[in-house]
Parts: C-alpha cells; structure tokens; sequence
C-alpha cells in the first residue's frame, strides 16, 4: 500500500468507557488489502471464542478496502461481528454511502466494543467519535424516521452514511438487519441485534479528503478503463433497467423460485410480482451506491388511500429487489404487488432481515397448516398463504415479542423447529434461512458450505442453471468449484468491490487496480491471499462451534422438484465431507 | 461555456461527478471537488446537484477583499489561490452554496466550469453548453 494511507487507520471506540482511539494497521491492510481480509483479523483478535454475541465485549467491526473511493464499483463495507442468529461467523456487506463515508474519514476500519448505559448513537466525524444520546430515538415506530431525525442533528449532507437500527435490533431479534441511506442493509446474520445489545442506535461516519495515488496518469487511465466497462456492461445494464428483480419470472419458469415454503418452485403470479410489473407501474427513482454508476436500486412508489377520507392519499417509497420479492411474496404466497409493498415497507421500519422474517413467516405459515402451532401460540393470529393482512401482524408480533412462540419465532426457522416441530420444511441452512434460489443441489450446497451461508458467497444457484442442467457432477468436484468460486470472492470482498462487478474485476484487473493503490502484487500471491482470508473466516467458525458434521437437510430441499433434481442427500453429504476435510485440516 | 444541470430528477446519487473533479487534479477521493451531491431531506425524496451556475456578475467575485476572484468568460469566477487568504466571505455570498470548501489548502473550491464530470455521468444529469443568453439568471 501506499505510505500513509489513511486505509490504515482503525478507529477503536469502546461504548463503555466511551473513548477512542486510532491505531496505525499497516500489518494488516498491507497483507489482507481491507474489507473482508481486514474484518476477520480484526473479529479474531477481539472476540474471544465462546463469549455470548450480545453481550458488551463483542465487537462490531466495519473495514473498507483500498480500491473504495479510487475506482467504480468500490463501493462496500464488510462488517464482522459473532452471529447472534448463528453463534459463529457474522459478515454482512452493504454499500450506500457506507464504504466512501468511511474512506473519506481518513478511516479503513471501525471496531466497537462495549455497551451504551443509556441509547445512544456514535458520530464519526474526520476520524474521531463523538458520542451522542439517543435515548429519544429508542423505540421509535419506524426506522426511517429515526435516521431523519439523525440525519437533521448532523452536518455533512452527502458526505456521510447513517447505519441504524429499528425497533427488531432494539428488542435483540437475531435476524434484525442493520440499514443506511434508507434503503441499503446490512443484513443477514443479525448485527442489528448487536448494536440492540449495546443500546447503539445508530453509527454516523463523515468526512472528506483526497487520497494518493501511486501514478496519476495511470491512475486516469485505468479509471477510465474500468468506468468504460462498468457503463457498457450488459450485466450492468440488466441491474440498472430492472434491477435484481428481473430474475423473478425467469427462476419462476424453471421452477426455481421457492414458492408458500418451497412447495412448490413455479409460482402462478410471478407475473405479477416480477421486476418487469413493478418497473411499468411502480418505479419512483433508481438510486446508486456511492461510486457505482449502475443505479441497481429500484425504489417504487405506493400511492394508497386513507379509508376515512375521500380523495387523501399517502404515497410511500419502497425499495424492492429480488430476495425481499421473493421472501416477502412468492414464498407466502402473496400475488398482490402492492401487498407485497406494503409488507416490505413494514419489513423496512422495524429493521428486520427479509429473507429471514419472510422464511420464518412461511415456516410458521405451514406449521399452523400441519397443527404444530395452533392460534393459541400465535396469541390469535391465523397464518394463511395469500393472506397478506395476517403477516404485516406477524412480522410485528416477531418484533415485539409479546409471548413465547414469537420470541422464538424472533430466533429463526431452527430454533422454532427444535420447539414446535416441522424440521422438515424449516428452510433454513447452517442456521441461516434461505435466500431465493431453489435451484438445485450446488444451490444448497452453496448455502451450507458459504461462511455466511448465503447464496453470494459461492453463487452455487448460477452452477445449477448453467452446468448442472446438462447432469450432475461427481460431489466432491462440485464442492471444489464453490469452494474455488468463494475463494476469489475473498479478494473481491477485501478490495472493497460490488459482487455485480465481478466479471469487470477479473484476477488480471484487480492486480492493476491493487497497484494504483500502491500495492505490488503477482496472480500467485494474490491467490495465496485469498486462501489466508477464506481459512481465517473458517478458523473463526470452527473456534466457535461450527460443525460441519451437524449441518441439517431439510427434506423439502428433495421433495420439491427443482431447476436441478435427482439429488439426494449422500450426494450432499460427500460434497460436505469433502469440503469440511479441506476447511478444517491445515493448509497442504 | 458553463456547465449546466440538465435534470436533476434523473440523478442517482452516485456521485462519480464528484469523483471526476477531485481526479481530475490526479487525485482519487473526492477533497477537492466542486460540485456535490446531496439528497434532498432523505435519498427517499430524490437527489440535488449543488454547483456554481455562473452568475454573470458574480456575487462571491463582488465581496472578495482580495481580488482572488475575477469574473470569468461565459459566467462564473476564476480563483487566483495565491491572491486568496482563505477569509471564506465569498462563501457566504454565495446563495446557492456552490462554493466549497478545501480544508487541506485551506482555500475555496469553485467550478471552472471545465465540463469534466459530465463526461462521467452516466445519466445524462450534467452537461457542458453554451449558455442560453436569452435566457437571464432571474427568470430561470
């Protein structure tokens, strides 16, 4: 890396003792570039394995990665902290404003430990922390407001990111997301629940600089390289015409779209719920991340009626996208986009992951269907596929807790199954629930062998549609091209670079990009990096009670017929084996 | 020549104008910038473009004790830095809040109106033309 960049300040913050301090990193951003690489070093060396993830001394790291604020498309933060959904590995990528906010603090990475006494929220303004109160936002109805009213009491309009939580990482569901600039979400794996642990509503990061380059002739013309590529992408272009909803009706035709609890993979009203539908007569405004010029985010406008008034209406923005979609609509059954809307919206404001509170609605759906849980559990509620009313109460009630069933509910699928029953169709995968893609068995496996198990550490769903309909592949081969796939993913993750960017930051791209950034590298030691980074997060899950040998199957994944069938469990069950030997056994 | 917003409705907030004019010094980051992003009361309600509109007789020019701003051709002001002692009046007379701030040089940042972020905007928000001199400020 380039000398003094500030890429290598951590700002450290203890909540606590409310202080902070910044400590010059070389060791690690020199050999692990920043985001992920950076994060998991960090996560190591202040969690101690076995603590509880929501008690004070669990740490909330946040790291961005050299290429953020240099190039297009880098444009994420990598958080790390222990799952309190999980009990191992946390990691949870968003982008927004996030990435370049930090960058722009003069700050690579963030640690938080310790706990706020009283609601509060953290400023972070040219690289040092402000402690602020925020004892007035605490149970505040809905999130957006709450990030408004941060957002009033702070300077630096469009220089900053507001990541904050609702009511769900208040209340400490394990499944509670984490958002920023309204729209954008840290979620999976419940970070929000640990910032609702330390009292911390909100953490506001600001600034501005320059940064150096190495060669600022180079540096122009490798940008303009890459800007090229990223506006004249047709991947690009997908995202930006209908963004990742577009995939709704395509996977609905394959049968991969999971559909009232993967019963079923083809849904009757894909049509209506697709990104096509919702771009004709919903889409408000495309937003970007900061430094993308894709414009992937699709944001819809609601107009709905008051019922006591004629003619007064309130139009709300929603930002869609195809797992919300997907967990929100097809997985419950609901074909009314507006509904959809409104439960997304509600999903929104009380800070919930989607792709859990919609998998653990639809789990909860089809219990009450089997008899496991009755409406005496469910303190009256009737859960229904189709029934959209039932689940706007529902995923308030995961959020308030009010008796037993919901605050295990508020625990995910697993845990919920453990209870009542109905492992069988409990989609959830090394605890994590599903994300959209009932593709097949790399799909699956995908799931279970990611760190964060979920559908973007490896893209196993891409591997059923492109390879694996011409015929299966020997386990342990299709293990080995996740795993290789998850493997370079660390990289792209440590730079900090958007996975749609992907087929732009090629291996040869990336070595080029890294030496405007000052770093000298070959294709060997970058792959030996990415390795390190990889082991690490699997180190990390291991020490804290990761098994491989206890990753549960649920039979529905092979009663359901899928883009990819005629999978069993031994099949999956070697590709784990093989998989487990090469994770846990020292690097050969 | 200025540079003209084009419609503000079609921004995304990407903000790769504001990187474009901090490159364009042949830094990355976005310190020396003149033109900023921001949303409008939340990135629900859509985005505003914040730069100089060159002014045709200047305001920030006007109150400069310094003589460091001299009106430019075509609108605007140009910035002398070795004139400027960083005194900041003529951010204050700006009502546009067009003019920023360089807190490493410690000096004002202004469009020159060089057109260099809108061959970046890849959404068609920003554009270099030649002002429409029917048109005055006031009716705009």
């Amino acid at each position: 890396m380039l000398p003094n960049d500030p890429l290598a300040n951590v700002l450290y913050v203890d909540l606590s003792k409310k202080r902070s301090w910044v400590e010059r990193r070389e060791d690690l951003f020199e050999k692990y570039f920043g985001g992920a690489g950076v994060a998991i070093q960090l996560l190591t060396e202040n969690c101690p394995a076995g603590i509880d993830p929501l008690t004070s001394e669990a740490p909330v790291v946040f790291a961005t990665g050299p290429l953020d604020g240099l190039f297009p498309l880098g444009s994420k933060t990598v958080a790390m902290f222990k799952s309190p959904h999980t009990g191992n590995l946390g990691e949870s990528h968003a982008g927004g404003r996030s990435a370049v906010a930090i960058r722009m603090a003069g700050l690579g990475a963030i640690v938080i430990t310790g706990a706020n006494t009283n609601p509060g929220y953290l400023s972070i303004e040219g690289g040092k922390a402000y402690f602020r109160d925020a004892t007035t936002l605490w149970g505040m109805s809905s999130s957006v407001t709450a990030g408004r009213i941060i957002r009033q009491n702070e300077s630096s309009s469009g220089l900053r990111s507001i990541m904050r939580i609702g009511r769900a990482g208040e209340n400490m569901v394990t499944y509670a997301d984490v958002s920023t600039e309204t729209y954008r979400h840290f979620g999976r794996l419940g970070m929000g629940a640990v910032f609702g642990s330390k009292k911390l509503k909100a953490v506001v990061v600001s600034g501005n600089r320059t940064l150096e380059v190495a060669d600022k002739v180079a540096y122009r013309t490798l940008y303009d390289e890459i800007n090229t590529a990223a506006v004249s992408s047709p991947v690009m272009k997908k995202y930006h015409d209908l963004g990742t909803a577009e995939n709704i009706q395509p996977l609905s035709a394959l049968g991969g779209l999971p559909t009232r609890n993967v019963q079923a993979g083809h849904f009757e009203s894909a049509e209506a719920i697709s990104g096509e539908h919702y771009a004709e007569h919903y889409l408000g405004r495309r937003l970007a991340c900061s430094h993308c010029p894709v414009a992937c985010i699709h944001i819809a406008a609601l107009r709905e009626p008051y019922e006591d008034e004629a003619y007064y209406y309130k139009t709300t923005m929603i930002s869609y996208d195809y797992e919300p979609i997907y967990a929100l609509g097809s997985m419950l059954g609901l074909s009314n986009p507006e509904q959809v809307l409104s439960l997304m919206d509600e999903v929104e404001v009380l800070g919930l992951d989607a792709m859990s509170a919609g998998v653990c609605m639809a789990w909860a759906t089809e219990a009450m269907g089997k008899g496991l849980v009755t409406e005496q559990d469910t303190g009256g509620l009737k859960l229904e596929f189709g029934k959209a009313d039932s689940y706007v109460a529902g995923v308030e009630a995961i959020t308030s807790r009010p008796n037993e069933f919901w605050r295990v509910l508020g625990h995910g699928v697993d845990a919920a199954a453990a209870r009542y029953g109905g492992v069988d169709f409990a989609m959830a995968f090394g605890g994590n629930e599903m994300p959209g893609y009932h593709t097949g068995p790399a799909g699956y496996l995908g799931f279970m062998l990611g760190a964060r198990h979920s559908h973007l550490d490896n893209a196993g769903y891409a591997i059923d549609q492109k390879e694996l309909t011409r015929g299966l592949i020997p386990a342990e081969q299709l293990a080995q091209k996740l795993m290789n796939e998850e493997r370079w993913r660390q990289v792209l993750s440590s730079l900090t670079v958007c996975f749609f960017a992907r087929g732009i930051y090629t291996p040869e791209l990336t070595l080029r990009a890294l030496a405007a950034a000052g770093y000298d590298l070959n294709a060997e030691q970058l792959a030996e990096t990415a390795d390190a980074i990889y082991r690490a997060k699997f180190a990390f899950k291991l020490a804290n009670g990761f098994d491989f040998n206890k990753l549960t199957i649920p039979q529905r994944v092979f009663e359901t017929p899928a883009v990819v069938s005629g999978f069993d469990e031994t099949y999956m069950r070697r590709a784990i084996a093989f998989a487990a030997n090469q994770l846990t056994s020292p690097r050969a | 020549m200025r540079l003209s917003v084009v419609d503000a409705e079609r921004c995304t907030g990407c903000q790769i104008c504001m990187f474009a004019c901090t490159r364009r010094l042949g830094y990355a980051g976005m310190g020396k910038t003149a033109i900023h992003i921001k949303s409008v009361g939340g990135m629900e309600r859509g985005l505003s473009v914040v730069v100089c509109r060159a002014c045709q007789d200047p305001p920030c020019a006007k109150v400069c004790p310094e003589d460091a701003l001299t009106p430019r051709k075509g609108g605007g002001v140009l910035l002398n830095p070795s004139k400027c002692t960083g005194c900041g009046l003529c951010r204050q007379a700006c009502i546009v809040s067009a003019i920023f701030w360089d807190e490493e040089a410690e000096k004002p940042i202004i469009c020159v109106h060089c057109g260099y972020c809108a061959r970046y905007c890849p959404h068609g928000v920003l554009a270099l033309e030649e002002r429409r001199a029917e048109v005055p400020d006031a009716a705009k």
